[in-house]
């Protein structure tokens, strides 16, 4: 059973035990438009909750994806660096980035859940 | 700037009504993507006619029988060499022989039509008003007009429905008619490396213009975001970014801008030093880049050579949709400036493998005939 945790960067978290599987929202997505490129961290790759875990890119500019939560890279999806357009048509399923070891399960306490999201865009929007 | 102190185009209400993301642009509100998104606007345009608004750019006269004269002083193109009804690309020059504009000149009959950049048209009216004092030659700012391009190989076809007129003209040729019963001004020019055309016509009756034109099937609305990606694919120079102050025509490659007649007599701001490197050879050079991966480089990042030394920087870069891959424009040091030159772009602190690559990325299509 997996819970799912948003970051006000527009990250999502899919945690299942100690592996959290971390992508963008389908509202940063749509605020990214057209997306042509994306850069994907090695394996092993420590990172610490706000910092680069990824690079994304439109047509038009390029962006960061940051770590919504620490913990170490063990598995990226390689299927972006050849359809990076999967994740406009999929941005919170098959277009996964990475998935990452937690090292401090704390740092969830932080986020938010689908409902709290849901409003903090809707107050983006208005 | 406060989205209050933005100027709106007269097309405004139509662009918001196509649901246009609208953005700050030289000082308007203007789309930079429909729903549809830049992709598919870019390359519906390729492969059939895209309707841009353009109208922020600045649109003027200069009458007077020294117009040809007054103009030729502050630009190096070859104005007395145009004929009737014919448009051509030119630079406004500093005493440096640096670019304080690029824009197109059109000889009307008895008198000039030129259509500026939105950014600079305050700076290029106060140049000419200053430069035309004394001279037989005044400026007149059409404040009133719009602008539209049609641009894609179907804008002919769109044309010949609507104009029948504007069919049979050439690339770079200018004539009054008009459109869907509106009085325009029509040219056969456009900024995507594509056919096609631009059209003048006043602010009361564009917005009725434009939305005969999104009527025609071939015909989809592109905003700014496509347009940057048209003209970036098809070589041209973005004033601001691959074109300033600091920047020669020669250093940009546009030395086919400069008739052998304005080379050998001068006379306009910065010829001295224009000459010189036209003699000599510019110390750095425009070129097109193609990076070896994926990642685009964008405007700014640094060009090295295989030592790590930094020999350049790319002014305009993204991803070409039509090319598939990215693509750049940027200014190398001149021993860097063949094609297939191997670089390297430094993205994001890392140095990425990249070459020289000729320009244009895609080939021009303009109407010879």
């Amino acid at each position: 059973m997996s819970t799912l945790y948003f970051s006000k960067e527009h990250e999502w978290i899919s945690v299942d035990g100690a592996i959290g599987t971390i992508g963008i929202t389908d509202y940063a997505q749509q605020a990214l438009g057209d997306i042509v490129f994306v850069e994907l961290p090695e394996v092993g790759t420590a990172l610490v909750k706000g910092g680069d875990a990824a690079v994304v890119e439109s047509v038009k500019a390029a962006s960061d994806v940051y770590a919504p939560v620490s913990g170490a890279v063990v598995e990226i999806n390689e299927t972006l660096v050849d359809q990076p357009a999967l994740v406009n048509e999929s941005p919170e399923g098959a277009a996964w980035f990475l998935k990452i070891e937690l090292s401090d399960k704390g740092e969830l306490a932080e986020l938010m859940d689908r409902a709290a999201y849901d409003a903090f865009v809707a107050s983006l929007e208005e | 700037m406060q989205t209050q102190d933005l100027l709106r185009t007269p097309l405004f209400a139509l662009h918001v009504e196509l649901g246009a993301k609208m953005v700050p642009f030289a000082g308007y509100e203007m789309p930079v993507q429909y729903p549809t998104g830049v992709l598919t606007e870019h390359l519906h345009t390729r492969a059939h006619c895209g309707l841009f608004d353009v109208s922020h750019m600045g649109q003027a006269v200069i009458e007077g029988g020294a117009r040809v004269p007054a103009l030729e002083s502050l630009v190096p193109g070859d104005i007395a060499a145009l004929g009737d009804g014919r448009i051509r690309y030119t630079l406004f020059t500093n005493e440096q022989g640096g670019i304080l504009d690029d824009l197109m000149v059109t000889n009307a009959g008895d008198h000039l039509f030129l259509v500026v950049n939105a950014a600079c048209k305050a700076q290029d009216f106060a140049l000419m008003e200053a430069g035309f004092k004394g001279r037989d030659a005044a400026l007149r700012i059409l404040d009133g007009r719009a602008l539209l391009a049609l641009q894609g190989p179907e804008a002919a076809a769109v044309m010949a429905r609507l104009a029948p007129e504007a069919a049979a003209m050439g690339f770079m040729s200018w004539r009054k008619m008009d459109v869907a019963d509106i009085p325009c001004f029509v040219s056969r020019s456009g900024y995507t490396g594509e056919d096609g055309y631009e059209i003048s016509v006043p602010d009361d009756a564009a917005e009725t213009l434009a939305r005969r034109l999104l009527a025609q099937p071939e015909v989809s609305p592109i905003g700014l975001g496509a347009r940057d990606s048209l003209r970036l694919e098809a070589g041209l120079c973005l004033y601001g970014s691959d074109l300033d102050t600091a920047t020669t025509p020669i250093e940009a490659g546009l030395l086919w801008t400069i008739s052998k007649r304005r080379r050998e007599e001068g006379g306009f701001p910065g010829a001295d030093i224009v000459r010189r490197q036209i003699a000599e050879g510019p110390s750095r050079r425009r070129v097109g880049i193609r990076p070896d991966g994926k990642a685009p480089a964008r405007a700014h990042t640094p060009i090295l050579d295989a030592n790590g030394r930094t020999i350049g920087e790319i002014t305009s870069g993204g991803f070409g949709p039509s090319v598939d891959g990215p693509v750049a424009m940027g200014y190398v040091e001149t021993a860097f400036a063949q094609p297939d030159t191997a670089i390297d772009l430094l993205i994001r602190g890392t140095a990425r493998p990249a070459r020289v690559a000729a320009l244009p990325f895609v080939a021009h299509r303009y109407n010879k005939a």
